[in-house]
């Protein structure tokens, strides 16, 4: 498994880029880990979404897909597109240190 | 003391649990299954009728025919179900008192919550084969589409049968081939997946044969509106696929009831359901099978068949008072049409992907491979649907446990020899 630095604090990721341990995340990894994916500047409502993602991990053990993140953040699709572009589930669950979304096969 | 057993969903699951637990408890309890209507699809049937390869009155017959003698059947649609006081409302103000409540009443396609699909060109230029309506549309659709670029979409998972837009991406190359044009056609697979499947071993599979086929590939496309006056697909990120010809699988959610029911359902109105027991996460006597449970498995009628040996064992035991002892390994087998009188059949559970190999031992129908075998296996599976599968009989030799012998599981490493 690959090794990252965040935050001056080394952490094991998969080859997509997912944490492989949830645990080894901490919130001050968060704008280094979002400049890494092209998100320059965090707002409010990027935390908004990344906190409920790493929410709604420890409740279901997976983070949501992009539907239900919508559906149960209060943010639309439209909206999760213009925080996360190109596919907002799958970046913001890199951003909160979660596996992929296990997407129903 | 008669205990009472509603199933809400007459389908693939709720069927043939119906006919298991009226089996296996007799006039111990009183089972009602309740549907809205009496018109049981044989969804397979689906991918087959835009080609003319199967008639629309020849895949449903009536849900009552398909229950036992001794189980009631209500025909009504569900309001909500009260979880804390243990009935079920219908929309005609009956209600009807549970002991355990079998949740049945699979995924709905919901095509409102994409824009512009509803919209100009919908049966037109834009088509579905997910319903009966749309599938029988489409057939009269495509023997007029003579050439251009005809695209299949998924719009968003989960969805029913995920590989079905696959097979009808193969059966539309052979169709055309059939027809002499085409050439004359440009053929494209769009989907949200960043792959033809979701599983490694299986993507290279299919992948491999969509360009065999000359089909092109889509990938991380989430379709966020449909234009069927211009033509052309959207995707949340912009970027964007004309078309002259769509064919759509809408987004899918639970039935609105799970919705309507405080405490039931999720943000997608699926119920969350342990994977394992089949037991749902709400309460305990509340049993989940099919696609209307969120647990990671395909929505597909396999997976309801295997899920009902076990599913039924521990209504069972919770009606007896005893731990739940059985466990679903999320065992799934479909076969998918290639085009050519040829199938591949694939077999996975929750921790082994589809892989190559046999099935279901080292002497079976090959897995994850062409064959004409496995198209004949499908053209039987219909009858055997009707025949064993609804009744819930048990089928011999072919267990809710996925089986492991004749799996090649190199092919993880790539180190297969195929």
């Amino acid at each position: 498994m690959p090794e990252k630095v965040y935050a001056g604090t080394a952490v094991t990721v998969n080859d997509e880029g997912f944490f492989t341990e949830p645990g080894q995340w901490r919130e001050e990894m968060t704008s280094e880990l979002a400049r890494e994916y092209g998100i320059e500047r965090l707002t409010e409502q990027h935390w908004q979404v990344v906190k409920h993602m790493r929410y709604q991990y420890e409740q279901n053990g997976t983070g949501p897909n992009v539907r239900a993140l919508a559906r149960s953040s209060g943010v639309t699709i439209k909206e999760l597109y213009q925080l996360f572009p190109k596919g907002p589930a799958k970046l913001a669950a890199r951003i909160a240190g979660i596996p992929k979304p296990r997407g129903c096969i | 003391m008669e205990r009472r057993i509603v199933i809400l969903g007459g389908g693939t699951g709720g069927t043939s649990v119906a006919n298991r637990l009226r089996r296996k408890l007799g006039d111990d309890a009183r089972i009602t299954v309740v549907d809205r209507d009496d018109r049981h699809v044989y969804q397979p049937g689906l991918l087959l009728v835009p080609f003319g390869l199967a008639v629309p009155e020849k895949i449903v017959r009536p849900r009552q025919q398909q229950l036992r003698d001794g189980v009631d059947y209500r025909c009504g649609a569900v309001d909500r179900v009260d979880v804390d006081d243990r009935h079920v409302q219908l929309l005609d103000g009956t209600v009807l008192g549970y002991d355990v409540l079998v949740i049945a009443s699979g995924t709905r396609l919901v095509p409102e919550e994409t824009e512009g699909l509803h919209g100009p060109g919908w049966h037109e230029t834009v088509h579905t084969f997910y319903d009966l309506d749309g599938a029988t549309a489409l057939a009269s659709a495509l023997p007029t589409f003579d050439g251009g670029h005809l695209v299949v979409n998924v719009v968003d998972m989960p969805i029913k049968c995920p590989v079905a837009p696959l097979e009808f991406c193969f059966l539309a190359d052979w169709y055309l081939r059939d027809r002499g044009i085409r050439d004359r056609v440009r053929l494209t697979y769009v989907t949200p997946l960043d792959g033809a499947f979701t599983k490694p071993v299986a993507t290279r599979t299919l992948a491999g044969l969509l360009e065999e086929k000359g089909i092109e590939l889509v990938t991380e496309f989430n379709t966020g509106q449909v234009d069927g006056e211009a033509g052309r697909l959207v995707s949340f990120d912009e970027r964007t696929v004309e078309f002259d010809l769509a064919v759509v699988v809408p987004v899918h959610s639970g039935e609105e009831y799970v919705g309507r029911s405080p405490g039931l359902g999720d943000e997608l109105d699926f119920v969350p359901t342990d994977e394992s027991t089949l037991q749902s996460k709400v309460r305990p006597d509340i049993f989940v099978i099919g696609d209307a449970a969120a647990i990671p498995t395909s929505k597909a009628g396999s997976v309801a068949h295997f899920e009902g040996e076990v599913l039924v064992d521990n209504v069972v035991r919770h009606l007896a008072g005893e731990p739940l002892a059985s466990r679903f390994d999320g065992h799934t087998n479909c076969f998918v049409e290639t085009g050519f009188g040829k199938a591949m059949l694939i077999d996975f559970n929750y921790d082994t992907e589809p892989l190559p190999g046999r099935f279901p031992s080292r002497v079976g129908l090959p897995l994850l491979r062409e064959s004409r075998l496995n198209h004949l296996g499908k053209l039987m599976f219909q009858s055997f649907y009707w025949r064993a599968l609804l009744p819930g009989r048990s089928i011999p030799g072919i267990t809710a446990a996925m089986p492991r012998t004749g799996k090649d599981f190199d092919a993880l490493t790539g180190a297969s020899r195929q």
